[in-house]
């Protein structure tokens, strides 16, 4: 019953609405903002991934190489040309989703392991482009990106400003931005999937011959939903840089990249609430780890380890299974 | 012209004759399981670090290397048995994640023994460099070949050989038929990465008086060395050792005349190349889909 | 009257070994046609080679006319060609109803925007979409699983919602790979219906089976194989009779 509800379209997109609007309330200083904003936009991020991975069941080790394009993108042309946000947004956006377009088309013909090869690549090579173009981006030491604005009216976290007459700090406006931005990209990714393109996509990962047949064409659809994912990474890459205001190629990296499949997969492959669940828990973690000091990093990957043998469908599919399990137990003694 | 040609045919080979051995590692996990190691840089780490800090503690270098290499095929039993065995269902990219927990994971307790500097090991001989018509060949490259060829052909051996090698080939190529045999396909699975780690930990070991070692120094040497499985296609040995080593001098004549920059992005250049004209890499295995 | 489908001279070799060779034929619009053959006799092959998932190694075929030999099992479904297989090729990862809405795929383009956006246009369309497959999901007999997942159903009925996600498609050819394998006698004589209904809609069937009394009581013509070439076509009368089968089915 759980899952049910958790599978209807809006009623999810409105709990997620709630508890964005709730969440204020327990958020004490700017840090915590700060930490729900990264979340936010790492979260919608993995949207967009899961629209890949997820549903049409194609595999990227090197999703943070778009992210990071779409950061640098963004940094560089509102920082060294004085382009407004909006425009380096969507300029931004439609490069990366031709440069994946045309690195798709080739790559998407890989099955299995190949394929993660192959993306991994990809985004390695990125991040070395990033690194090495010292002129452009700045090297290893990153470059510094101007507060978002827009048409005019600058987004800094350090201001202040007035919403509908009441005083909000410039965090605080961020995490309204951010918000929104996640509720659009849910809304856009459960859209997409429940349609027929979504239904195209999803036979990819179900059966490529079953697809093929009924007249799917595959190729295709695995480089539209290739191309709309590295979209969503862009544009969060391009909020990304402002928000932070500085930006090192670490955004690009290879761990990076892993830090977004990881999400994906442990918050549950093909569901929507559970990869941003996925991208919760793995922002949070280090904080609650870091009382661990150095057996941080063990702890870290001793959980993940842990998670992925125990739970191997990801957290929300396995927790509204057993509580949908229980619930029916329950309802079958009382009757 | 020479000289220059001939030191960056030397460096290649050394570093190239490491990424086979990587790549073999992966190889023989691949086939017996299916599973990608991302852990398979970690057994490298640890033969480095274990062998440099046991000679710290004044154990004699043949001995450190012993326990080293113990140590790692320890390490890759406990991998299988505690962290692959138990999610035998799971999906590929679930079993990539728990790969890569257990690299995270291993390689976090090796920061908290050895911390995060750089260590450098001796090398096993004379640290004399030897000069071949002008090109300067460290005596360590000699150690790294000649050990690297040992490895290929004790591994032919025990593949062709040994009842136990016979066993994983026979697993590798159909688990159904293996088991009805009489084979019994964890254990089998089991030395499969036991095998696998001694390989990587070899390799870490030999190479680590050229390259340094440190904590994380399996990462990258990890993932080149599925890069290097990867050109030669998963799950051939022979597409591993061809990998790594045209891997290895691509990467070194790249860095030498086009940029050092750029030394890394030529690798993964490469293996795009490659993938692109020969989606199964070089000698992949041809799968005829059944529908 | 033209052929619907028609194969020419056709030979598809796996490493030299050849799984169909020197096959000929033709299967006229609105027949139910039948390949037979023991195991191993090339049926399937022959059914991959006709929807494009395999490429001749010699030889040709035509949909209406025109060859198949550059077009994509998506091109073929396109032109009116659809099938199910023998090891079932189910999407579980969706529900039963949008399994059958796949097969509606090429009726149902719609734009990005007007997918991300959820526009009126194509709620409408699923809507109707919708309809259309749970009628179809009732008229092959699976009307029970209409808010199933696919994972959750049954042998016998996976095998029905195949053929419903075929016939969403709209086909002028159905090509059905064992329909009755792993079925008892009742759901066996159901599909018999089934497969009478579809014909007399005017969509030509064409049959790979080994249930003889289905075959035999429901086609129009029969093509026998053995070890990849024909051993003989006709009418089911005339395949009864023709000694080579009779010496290859009772002598073999």
């Amino acid at each position: 019953m759980l899952n049910r509800f958790m599978q209807s379209r809006l009623r999810g997109l409105m709990v997620l609405a709630l508890i964005l609007i709730i969440l204020p309330v327990f958020l004490g200083n700017p840090f915590h903002y700060e930490l729900v904003i990264q979340m936010a936009i790492i979260a919608a991020t993995v949207v967009g991934l899961n629209l890949l991975v997820g549903f049409a069941g194609q595999i990227s080790l090197g999703h943070a190489g778009f992210f990071g394009l779409g950061a640098y993108f963004t940094g560089i042309a509102t920082g060294t040309y004085g382009w407004s946000s909006i425009p380096a947004l969507v300029v931004g956006a439609i490069a990366v989703g031709i440069i994946a377009w045309v690195v798709g088309r080739p790559i998407l013909r890989l099955k299995g392991h190949y394929l993660s090869m192959a993306t991994l690549a990809v985004g390695f090579i990125i991040a070395i482009i990033l690194n090495n173009e010292r002129a452009i981006t700045g090297g290893p030491d990153g470059m510094p990106v101007p507060a978002f604005d827009l048409f005019g009216w600058e987004l800094s976290t350090f201001g202040r400003y007035s919403l509908f007459g009441v005083d909000i700090s410039g965090v605080q406006a961020w995490y309204i931005l951010a918000s929104v931005v996640l509720l659009l990209a849910v809304w856009f990714a459960q859209n997409l999937i429940e349609s027929p393109i979504g239904r195209a996509l999803r036979s990819v990962k179900g059966s490529e011959v079953a697809a093929s047949v009924v007249g799917v064409d595959t190729a295709k659809y695995k480089s539209l939903v290739f191309v709309i994912s590295a979209i969503y990474a862009s544009v969060m890459g391009g909020l990304y840089a402002h928000f932070q205001g500085f930006i090192t190629p670490a955004v690009a990296s290879f761990e990076f990249s892993i830090l977004f499949i990881t999400m994906v997969v442990l918050g549950g492959m093909g569901s929507t609430f559970g990869v941003i669940l996925g991208a919760v828990v793995l922002k949070l973690l280090p904080q609650v780890l870091a009382d661990f000091q150095e057996l941080e990093t063990v702890m870290f990957g001793l959980i993940l380890m842990l998670t992925m043998i125990f739970m191997p469908k990801g957290l929300l599919p396995t927790i509204t299974a057993t509580v949908s399990k229980r619930m029916r137990k329950k309802a079958g003694g009382e009757a | 012209m020479l000289a220059e040609f001939l030191q960056y045919l030397f460096t290649g080979i050394t570093i190239g004759a490491t990424y086979a051995l990587i790549a073999l590692g992966f190889t023989l996990i691949y086939n017996a399981s299916h599973v990608i190691n991302f852990a398979q840089g970690e057994f490298l780490m640890i033969g480095g670090m274990a062998t440099v800090s046991l000679t710290a503690m004044g154990v004699p270098m043949i001995l450190a290397v012993v326990l080293a290499v113990i140590l790692a095929g320890l390490l890759g039993i406990a991998l299988q048995r505690l962290a692959i065995a138990p999610a035998k269902q799971a999906d590929v990219v679930t079993l990539i994640i728990i790969t890569i927990g257990a690299s995270i994971f291993i390689r976090g307790i090796a920061q908290v023994v050895w911390g995060k500097e750089y260590h450098v090991m001796q090398n096993f001989s004379t640290s004399e460099p030897i000069e071949v018509f002008g090109a300067v060949l460290n005596s360590q490259s000699l150690w790294v070949l000649g050990i690297g060829a040992v490895m290929v052909v004790g591994l032919v051996l025990f593949f062709t050989k040994t009842l136990i090698g016979k066993a994983i080939l026979a697993t590798s190529m159909n688990k159904e038929a293996a088991r009805l045999v009489g084979i019994r396909t964890q254990m089998v699975l089991m030395l499969a990465f036991m095998v696998s780690a001694l390989l990587g930990s070899v390799a870490g070991i030999v190479v680590a008086p050229i390259t340094f070692t440190s904590y994380d120094i399996g990462i990258i040497l990890g993932l080149k060395g599925f890069v290097a499985a990867a050109i030669g296609g998963l799950g051939s040995g022979v597409g591993a050792v061809v990998g790594g080593l045209s891997l290895g001098i691509v990467e070194a004549m790249a860095a030498g005349y086009i940029s050092s920059d750029y030394k890394d992005a030529v690798a993964f250049s490469m293996i795009l190349l490659v993938l692109f004209f020969m989606p199964r890499g070089l000698f992949g295995a041809k799968v005829v889909e059944r529908v | 009257m033209t052929a619907l489908v028609e194969v020419k001279g056709l030979d598809k070799a796996f490493g030299g070994v050849h799984a169909v060779e020197g096959v000929s034929f033709a299967v006229e619009a609105g027949q139910v046609y039948s390949v037979i053959g023991p195991n191993g006799a090339g049926k399937t092959t022959l059914f991959n080679l006709i929807t494009g998932l395999y490429i001749p190694t010699k030889g040709e075929i035509l949909l209406n006319g025109e060859s198949t030999a550059k077009l994509e099992p998506n091109q073929l479904a396109e032109r009116g060609m659809c099938r199910t297989f023998q090891q079932m090729q189910i999407c579980m990862n969706m529900t039963a109803i949008e399994n059958v809405m796949l097969g509606r795929h090429l009726q149902l383009r719609s734009s990005l925007i007007t997918t991300l956006f959820r526009l009126p246009s194509l709620r409408r369309n699923e809507t109707a979409a919708r309809k259309r497959a749970a009628d179809l999901m009732k008229y092959v007999g699976c009307g029970d699983y209409l808010d199933a997942e696919a994972s959750a159903m049954s042998y016998g009925a996976l095998k029905r919602l195949e053929i419903a996600r075929a016939l969403a498609a709209e086909p002028k050819v159905i090509l059905l790979d064992e329909p009755a394998a792993g079925l008892n006698a009742t759901e066996t004589a159901a599909l018999e219906d089934l497969i009478r209904k579809i014909a007399d809609q005017g969509i030509t069937v064409m049959l790979v089976e080994h249930d003889m009394k289905l075959v035999m009581g429901i086609s129009d013509r029969l093509l026998v194989l053995n070890y990849g070439r024909v051993l003989a076509e006709g009418t089911p009368e005339e395949i009864r009779q023709n000694p080579d089968v009779i010496a290859a089915y009772l002598g073999g």
